[in-house]
């Protein structure tokens, strides 16, 4: 159900990014997933007496490319604070962070303004024994390091989305571009890309800003887009009852969809921040600043424009696959492999019928990489389309071929004998056999209707069983009829 | 064997080293001492017999006793505190590793002040420590078991830790030498965290060179703590016998007019005054403006960071874990917080938690923890103006002479006064020195006891500050002795 359309959504995003570093933010101990719990831990990460942190120099590296590809401006000089509150997955009882004096402040990235991006450290992982897999109502809660002190860099926009398709796409531009950096794995299900959202409503038009609520553990795009819709409704039905939206904290439940409040205790909101005595401030010298920027990769901004103007995509293929990272990277090998082929001609395919062939196949997610599928099949099967050799018709079927078993396009249009007829004399006698099995529909075209050919071009079409080009076969059925 | 403990450690490393003297000897003449300890001074020792290596090194195998802050690989670490009672380090503080680099051995870990937190060595959770000069008396603190075992010939030199003065106010109690170096001459990886802007390894020795001797050892940036930048040109062993050409400043603020300064401290400090011109020095006063507010600042900044540094004591990996009530496992958590923390922490540990919680919440901060940075600031700035026109300044380091046990145990303010005259140094990151200048009866009379000279100089000039306390030191010629050892 979309927001009623007396309200607009205001909505900002939070997103906590891990960094594929080798190591942890201030120690030595190696960056894991799925690995045994507690292996990757160290005196410093375990938070034993004595320890103190030392700030990896790579994390900063990449949280300097993650700014400047967000256009933010960079700061001389930035601090870590510490942010206290007890929790089993926060060992040193505080979580070192930036707060006042971030890394980077004031970017873009699209049409959406960046508050800020900083640097930061990730949490343990507390797994709560229970069928509610959250603290209350668990018997038991054990705890993991091998996530805590992961290197996190955290972006705030501005509350400058107005909808949750708006919000979903963006979020998936800002993946697209930090994928391209090379800095992190983001990715939703496995945490490495954590999306959270500040979401309220106002009357259409009004100026002030609406109580907001913050909504966490979406991860999935398509959670993202679901939990903001499901908040944007509550958020309405409580101002339509004439009651006031409380500024809580929601944690969204992908089994059931739903949204519910967190707890004070799970949320206190004294943090007490102060510097943090054990850490220099971070200063970025001039000579970073050039590395980063000469280390940053084309970004989804730059890609499009180049798509567009260098390659001639239309504006549409060109957006979808310059902001998605595996259909971009998948085209420009197709690219890479074609010979013949129009790039315009396989963009068109990549973010048409593949896409839509493999979210078919499996509930909605695309990513051409895990298919079977090959960019250079499918730059071979553009290359056929242009040079005559299928019909579209027939390079659908070939395609539906390649996305369930895979293989080779030419061999596929071969053994299912789909090549597009190039013997003019052969489809001439069909055409003939066509008109006379359909004497009605030839009387009316003649008589000067040209819609009634449809009969007479499915009968050519069954006969060739899609080999034959239907511009072609229409302009022979005129011809014959003396309808040119 | 009491000729043994009678020598400095520099002149028993001279020994070992002309082969008159075997390190394992050295060893166990104070693994004995230490045995026999009455003082309350070791929470852990070593056993005679047990040196074991070549003893290579500038140290030579010699004994080192080891504040119980430092972590020690296997070797039970409580920081003076309940809620470490029993814990074993996983890894070594790389201060006692260099030690051990340089050739010294662990002797034992030396009683303290619960996580430094004291000034009288009374807020341990293992029992106080006694003055040997008066065994009624306080060693001072945080470093109280450190200072009383080399006082008390129980080592020949120890490590300890200086926040707020908790080196050299126990080593002016106990009459030997104490020096904090400049923040970041050593690190403080493995160093359990008071306060972490403050905290600073230094040692406590027989005399100036003995001090100069461990710094070396001691010093040096260390990867493990970003804070560390080692003292560039290492330390030159002092030899200066004369302060010619020298001006040495009088802080009026903190030694004249210091509040609660007793007379007998007034009056060693002013005979040595008159030694330090006969000298060749020039003194003259000069002021310190706002270093009669470094109590006050102190006693903002570190507690909020002591509060956030103590935070990991929760009971979940390490240490002391209360049982917790019946319940759900959030409920469950949360009363093993609080059942864990309320029984592992002494009471000075809780009061400076909550003071610090205090002064980093919301809407208290900028009122509390902003003002008393600008203080710091402020000070740091007059020690810089001061030092424009002197090359030291020199104070008493303890406003007053040892006091009874007891004797401001129940009043918290009275015992933050001892550290008036310290404080300011590691707000502004200084390097100070405390040598014995003399004895003094306690204001209303007693035993004659010591009083200590303190020295400090601008950031990393240790050996410009270890020569002048050298020379200070060979015209004072303290060679009084506890009486009450035994």
């Amino acid at each position: 159900m979309a927001l009623p359309n007396n309200y607009e959504a205001v909505i900002g995003l939070e997103i906590h990014v891990q960094l594929s570093t080798k190591t942890k933010m201030f120690c030595g101990c190696a960056l894991s997933f799925g690995d045994e719990p507690n292996v990757h831990t160290c005196p410093v990460c375990l938070a034993h007496p004595g320890t103190l942190p030392t700030v990896n120099e790579r994390a900063v590296r990449y949280a300097l490319q993650i700014g400047l590809a967000l256009d933010c401006e960079i700061a001389p000089r930035s601090i870590f604070h510490r942010k206290s509150y007890f929790y089993p997955d926060n060992p040193k009882g505080y979580q070192i962070t930036q707060y006042d004096e971030p890394l980077a402040v004031n970017g873009r990235l699209g049409d959406v303004r960046i508050h800020r991006a900083h640097l930061e450290e990730d949490a343990a992982k507390t797994i709560h024994v229970g069928s509610s897999g959250r603290i209350h109502g668990s018997a038991q809660s054990l705890v993991d390091f091998n996530r805590g002190g992961t290197p996190l860099v955290e972006i705030v926009t501005e509350p400058d989305l107005k909808s949750p398709e708006e919000a979903r796409e963006w979020a998936q531009l800002l993946r697209t571009t930090i994928k391209q950096l090379g800095v992190s794995d983001v990715n939703m299900e496995e945490g490495s890309l954590r999306v959270d959202a500040n979401v309220s409503i106002r009357q259409t038009g009004a100026s002030k800003l609406g109580t907001k609520t913050e909504l966490k553990n979406m991860n999935s795009f398509r959670f993202l887009e679901r939990g903001i819709a499901a908040e944007l409704e509550r958020q309405a039905a409580v101002l339509d009852a004439g009651e006031e939206v409380a500024q809580e904290t929601f944690h969204f439940d992908p089994r059931t969809g739903s949204l519910t409040p967190l707890r004070s205790k799970e949320y206190a909101d004294d943090y007490r921040y102060f510097p943090e005595p054990d850490l220099a401030p971070l200063v970025s010298t001039d000579q970073m600043l050039e590395e980063a920027r000469a280390a940053l990769p084309e970004l989804p901004a730059n890609r499009r424009e180049r798509y567009e103007t260098e390659l001639g995509l239309p504006e549409d293929a060109a957006r979808q696959l310059a902001f998605d990272a595996e259909l971009a990277d998948f085209f420009e090998r197709a690219l890479q492999t074609a010979d013949g082929a129009e790039p315009r001609t396989i963009a068109i395919w990549v973010t048409g019928e593949l896409v839509a062939r493999l979210r078919e196949a499996s509930d909605g997610e695309a990513d051409p990489a895990s298919s079977k599928v090959t960019p250079q099949a499918l730059a071979a099967l553009a290359g056929m389309v242009d040079a005559k050799q299928v019909t579209t018709g027939a390079a659908r079927q070939v395609l539906a071929t390649l996305v369930a078993e895979g293989g080779d396009p030419a061999q596929i249009v071969e053994r299912e004998g789909l090549a597009q007829m190039s013997d003019a004399g052969e489809l001439e006698a069909i055409v003939a056999a066509a008109i006379e099995a359909e004497p009605g529909a030839a009387e009316k075209v003649r008589a000067g209707n040209p819609k009634a050919i449809g009969p007479i071009v499915g009968a050519v079409m069954r006969e060739t069983k899609g080999r034959a080009d239907g511009g072609e076969v229409t302009r022979l059925i005129r011809e014959k009829l003396g309808a040119g | 064997m009491s000729d043994i403990l009678d020598l400095t450690a520099g002149q028993a490393l001279d020994r070992i080293a002309a082969g008159e003297l075997s390190n394992e000897e050295y060893f166990d003449a104070y693994a004995e001492a230490a045995a026999g300890d009455e003082l309350g001074a070791y929470l852990w020792r070593a056993q005679a017999g047990s040196a074991n290596g070549a003893g290579d090194g500038p140290l030579r195998g010699a004994p080192v006793a080891v504040k119980d802050i430092f972590c020690t690989e296997g070797i039970e670490t409580t920081a003076g505190s309940r809620i470490l009672e029993g814990y074993r380090p996983p890894y070594t503080a790389t201060a006692v590793r260099k030690l051990a680099e340089a050739g010294g051995r662990v002797l034992g870990k030396t009683n303290m002040d619960e996580f430094a937190m004291g000034s009288s060595n009374e807020n341990s959770a293992y029992g106080p420590v006694r003055n040997p000069w008066d065994r009624e008396r306080v060693p001072g603190g945080s470093s109280g078991g450190s200072a009383a075992a080399v006082a008390g010939r129980l080592a020949p030199w120890a490590i300890g830790t200086d926040t707020g003065g908790s080196i050299r106010q126990p080593a002016s109690l106990c009459g030997v030498v104490g020096f904090k170096p400049t923040y970041g001459a050593i690190s403080r990886y493995g160093m359990i965290a008071f306060a972490s802007s403050l905290d600073q390894c230094g040692p406590l020795t027989r005399d100036v060179m003995d001090a100069a001797i461990l710094l070396r050892a001691l010093e040096g940036r260390d990867p493990c703590d970003s804070t560390s930048v080692g003292i560039e040109g290492g330390v030159e062993l002092p030899s200066r016998t004369d302060l010619k050409g020298l001006r040495i400043g009088v802080p009026r603020e903190l030694s004249a007019d210091a509040e609660g300064i007793e007379t007998g401290v007034t009056e060693v400090f002013e005979r040595t005054l008159g030694l330090i011109a006969d000298l060749g020095a020039e003194v003259d006063e000069c002021e310190l403006p706002h270093s009669a507010h470094g109590l006050s600042a102190y006693y903002v900044l570190a507690p909020a960071e002591a509060s956030a540094n103590l935070s990991r004591y929760d009971g979940v990996r390490y240490g002391l874990r209360a049982g917790s009530e019946d319940g759900t496992a959030e409920t469950a958590l949360v009363s093993m917080y609080e059942r864990t923390r309320a029984a592992g922490f002494g009471a000075e540990v809780k009061r400076r938690i909550m003071l610090g919680t205090y002064a980093l919440s919301s809407g208290y901060y900028e009122a509390y923890y902003g003002r008393a940075q600008r203080v710091r600031t402020k000070i740091a700035e007059d020690f810089a103006a001061a030092f424009e026109r002197f090359d030291y300044l020199v104070t008493p380091t303890s406003p007053t002479v040892a006091f009874k046990l007891g004797a401001r145990a129940e009043n918290p303010l009275a015992m933050y006064m001892s550290d008036y005259c310290t404080v300011p140094m590691p707000l502004a990151g200084l390097p100070a020195i405390s040598i014995p200048a003399g004895l003094a009866q306690p204001d209303g009379g007693g035993p004659d006891l010591p009083v200590g000279l303190q020295i400090t100089s601008p950031a990393f000039t240790e050996s410009g500050l270890l020569g002048a306390a050298f020379a200070i030191e060979g015209a004072i010629g303290f060679d009084a002795r506890p009486g009450g050892t035994g």
